[in-house]
């Protein structure tokens, strides 16, 4: 027995090593929760699940919001709006593992198996691995899906109970991976059903090895790929949580390529010549939500002045240290529909008090919330509360500035009658406007996710309309006038957005900074 | 002897139980809902708020919840992570090695030196050498943990290129885990190099976890060598004419060995405690970093099943050194 595992293993060296020269090493800054994407909401997780081991029936072109065909060729919707035609691909092979090797290829039981464990509670996987389905359920799936039908073998229909064009985006969304159904039946017959997010078996580029928590997980290259297979023939994370200790490995070729660095070191990392550094702007918002249902901030006037009285570019310097840019718009500038032509509010303290005094506000005093924790459309909000409050100081307005534990802030920053603005933000999920623009300003938001306490029904109208057409360029126009609306009228400072920097060793070839935020490792290459 | 163990292994008992009720309240007087902070920014409705309170029963009494947990914890099952989903037993003992492996090289590397260094001291008092060591202790307890890690990773293997900068072994060795101790492991695999690779890597974990610790002993070594060095039976032993070797090593480090085991007993939990940053910084996959990240995620099982286990290890640790006692000096076992 101890000859036996000691062959394998010696086997199981050699061919790492044989395979050494052919590996990319990512020096991850955690460890997923697990790998069943749809049971979990850390961008972590998808990382080293989603992203390597799955595809979806649509997905995201990597390095934009754009969608386009994954493991279903097409998608046609009826003119309603409230029906979705998958045609799937043929052809598409799933992992093996020791346990399973599959007897067919991909067709319409997978989906209809990765959706309804998520949807029906009354499914055999609904309550496997503690499912709660944040995200399925975050995205309003429940609601939105009436029916899901198996048509013929590669022929899906999604039956809506209301138009909202969305949809299309969120099934390139992580919690829409597709699973092996065949291999659920598998793990259920076996007492095992929990290896679907332990040992997870997937159709996209890399199939799953091994893994050890905290330490590191092991991918191979998965040579019947419905594509290209992935350039490399091994994909390793090394989970290093310490952003200085990931760039102390990047430096001494322990890892190829590692996300977020320490601001304090992109400069010298960006004057390394061995370092080649990306850098894009992250799919988020940082903003101060003044409360609009409460005196003086039901005025946009009062709301506007104050905007002019925020010094933005001393944020980003002192805050952001360089890692953000300057908000203009409540959407980032990598999505579509984002409005260039928007002028932001110059920073002008003698205009702002003029204005405030014109709109008969003198003396006032409010409260600024700071979050107590960090994010990356934030990464110090006390810091940032501190100099909003200094800026205010100069137009005559005094500032306390009030934190409470997170989850405290969260609850209570939601409340109707809350007293002054509170300093939030959000990271995109679908790359869709109505992602940031329903869910943070529409109506149906406040006392939830709308921290402004916000319902302005010009701005009401444009969003709904948009949700429910199915033609892009009048999406697209319609959110363009949404975010004119929303300068106007001034609910928010918006603040900034930061930038995501992405440091990798010159030998990484093909690697494109995802707007969405994953990390992902297809069609990258080390020479 | 035996009756000793059985007093010792008695008062074990109401310090578990206390130790299950603390554990078990600490997290819960934490501010912050788990079901809020997980949710995030995101949010959830109020139906979905109170589907998940049920879920995870918060909804009952939480004398009731105590009772479940403490019931469940006497069947061996810690519950479920909230995260994760699995049980944290399976995860515990999936990390424990890693920690248990660091601890106690950690602890040979401080007792190895941290005596010697102690004794000499003492016998050398107000000399070069001891002031120089009882300086170099007062750093060594004072230091940040965090900096001395990164300053020894930047140096040793930023710069030097000696040692590796994170990990447990190299990524090109993969095998099995057996044990759960990478040193072992790596010799059972019968790869070659992967042995020196598990070595390499330990090597500035152990000195940065074992700094504190090592300090520690030295000092207290010192001044209970001290202490003993003063005692009647020393200057018989001196009159006697018993080498000084001898009187050091055999009559006075025995008896001065007492407070310095209790020191040692006491560093389980400085290592312990110290763990926690250790690991994070050299991505040590063991339980101090799954505590840390547990208590901001309020994941309620893991923090009070980890709490637990690790009470429970410090205690039979303490258990340990009581018995050391009574085998050392027989006094005290007769009282």
């Amino acid at each position: 027995m101890k000859l036996k595992l000691m062959a394998a293993t010696a086997a199981m060296a050699l061919s790492a090593a044989a395979a050494q020269a052919n590996t990319l090493v990512y020096c991850s800054e955690g460890s997923p929760e697990g790998f069943d994407p749809a049971l979990f909401t850390a961008g972590t997780t998808f990382d080293a699940s989603s992203h390597p081991i799955y595809n979806r029936l649509l997905e995201f072109e990597t390095g934009t919001t754009n969608v386009i065909p994954g493991l279903a060729e097409s998608v046609e919707a009826s003119d309603d709006g409230l029906e979705y035609t998958f045609k799937l691909r043929q052809g598409v092979k799933f992992h093996s593992n020791d346990e399973f090797t599959p007897s067919r290829d991909f067709n319409a039981d997978d989906v209809i198996f990765s959706f309804m464990r998520q949807k029906d509670e009354g499914h055999p996987f609904n309550q496997v691995s503690g499912g709660t389905w944040e995200y399925f359920q975050g995205m309003g799936m429940p609601d939105l899906v009436e029916s899901i039908e198996k048509v013929d073998d590669y022929t899906v229909k999604f039956t809506l109970t209301k138009p909202e064009a969305p949809f299309v985006a969120n099934m390139a969304m992580d919690f829409a991976s597709i699973l092996s159904a065949e291999y659920a039946d598998a793990m259920m017959e076996a007492g095992t059903p929990e290896k679907l997010n332990t040992a997870p078996i997937g159709t996209g580029p890399f199939s799953f090895v091994a893994y050890q928590k905290d330490a590191v997980i092991r991918y191979a290259q998965n040579a019947d790929y419905w594509k290209d297979p992935a350039d490399v023939e091994n994909l390793i994370f090394a989970i290093t949580p310490d952003a200085s200790v990931r760039y102390q490995k990047l430096k001494a070729g322990e890892c190829h390529i590692m996300p977020y660095p320490n601001p304090a070191d992109i400069q010298a990392m960006q004057d390394d010549g061995d370092i080649n550094m990306m850098e894009q702007e992250g799919l988020n918002v940082g903003y101060l939500a003044y409360n609009t249902t409460m005196e003086p901030f039901d005025n946009p006037n009062v709301r506007k002045a104050l905007n002019m009285a925020i010094d933005k570019n001393a944020i980003i310097d002192v805050v952001f240290q360089g890692s953000g840019q300057v908000a203009k718009n409540p959407i980032p500038p990598t999505m579509w529909g984002y409005n260039d032509a928007i002028t932001d509010d110059a920073y002008d303290p003698e205009a702002a008090k003029a204005m405030l005094e014109a709109e008969g506000v003198s003396d006032l005093s409010m409260k600024v919330w700071a979050m107590p924790v960090q994010r990356p459309y934030n990464p110090n909000a006390r810091r940032m509360a501190e100099l909003i409050q200094a800026d205010f100081a100069k137009v005559g307005v005094d500032v306390e500035i009030v934190s409470y534990e997170w989850g405290e802030y969260l609850s209570r920053s939601k409340e109707l009658n809350r007293d002054g603005a509170v300093l939030l933000g959000w990271t995109g999920d679908n790359g869709d406007p109505d992602n940031f623009l329903a869910v943070l300003l529409g109506c149906d938001g406040r006392e939830a996710s709308n921290r402004a306490q916000w319902c302005h029904q010009p701005f009401e109208d444009l969003i709904l309309q948009a949700k429910q057409s199915t033609d892009q360029a009048e999406r697209t126009k319609l959110y363009e006038d949404a975010q004119v609306v929303f300068k106007e009228q001034a609910p928010w400072a918006t603040i900034a957005h930061s930038v995501v920097y992405m440091p990798m060793s010159n030998k990484v070839q093909g690697y494109k900074v995802h707007p969405l935020g994953g990390h992902i490792f297809y069609g990258v290459s080390v020479e | 002897m035996f009756g000793y163990f059985l007093t010792r292994l008695g008062m074990f008992i109401p310090t578990f139980l206390g130790v299950t009720l603390i554990s078990f309240m600490f997290i819960r007087v934490l501010p912050g809902d788990p079901i809020i902070v997980m949710a995030g920014e995101r949010g959830m409705t109020e139906e979905r708020y109170q589907e998940m309170v049920e879920k995870l029963g918060f909804d009952k009494p939480v004398l009731q919840q105590y009772w479940d947990y403490l019931v469940g914890v006497l069947h061996g099952d810690l519950g479920e992570s909230f995260v994760t989903k699995k049980p944290v037993w399976d995860e515990f003992f999936a990390l424990f090695p890693a920690t248990l492996e660091l601890s106690i090289c950690a602890m040979i590397f401080a007792v190895a030196l941290g005596l010697p260094a102690g004794v000499i001291a003492a016998v050398n008092r107000g000399k070069f050498f001891d002031r120089a060591l009882m300086s170099s202790a007062l750093v060594g307890y004072s230091m940040p943990i965090f900096w001395w890690a990164l300053l020894l990773i930047i140096v040793f293997s930023g710069n030097l290129g000696w040692t590796p900068v994170s990990g447990r072994i190299d990524l090109l060795y993969y095998f099995p885990s057996v044990t759960g101790f990478m040193l072992i492991d790596s010799l059972l695999s019968g790869q070659a190099g992967a042995f020196g690779s598990a070595v390499r890597h330990l090597i500035l974990p152990t000195i940065v976890l074992g700094t504190i610790p090592l300090a520690v002993i030295a000092r207290q070594t010192r001044s209970a060598m001290l202490e003993v060095l003063g005692e009647d039976y020393i200057r018989t032993a001196r009159a006697k004419g018993l080498s000084p070797s001898r009187i050091n090593g055999l009559h006075a480090l025995r008896n001065a060995l007492i407070p310095v085991i209790t020191v040692i007993g006491l560093s389980v939990g400085t290592l312990l405690a110290g763990a926690i940053l250790t690991e994070t910084i050299f991505s040590w996959p063991g339980i101090g970093k799954w505590m840390v990240d547990s208590i901001f995620r309020r994941d309620y099982p893991v923090v009070q099943g980890g709490l637990l286990m690790i009470a429970v290890i410090v205690m039979l640790v303490n258990l340990l050194v009581d018995v050391l006692y009574g085998i050392i000096n027989p006094k005290i076992r007769r009282r």
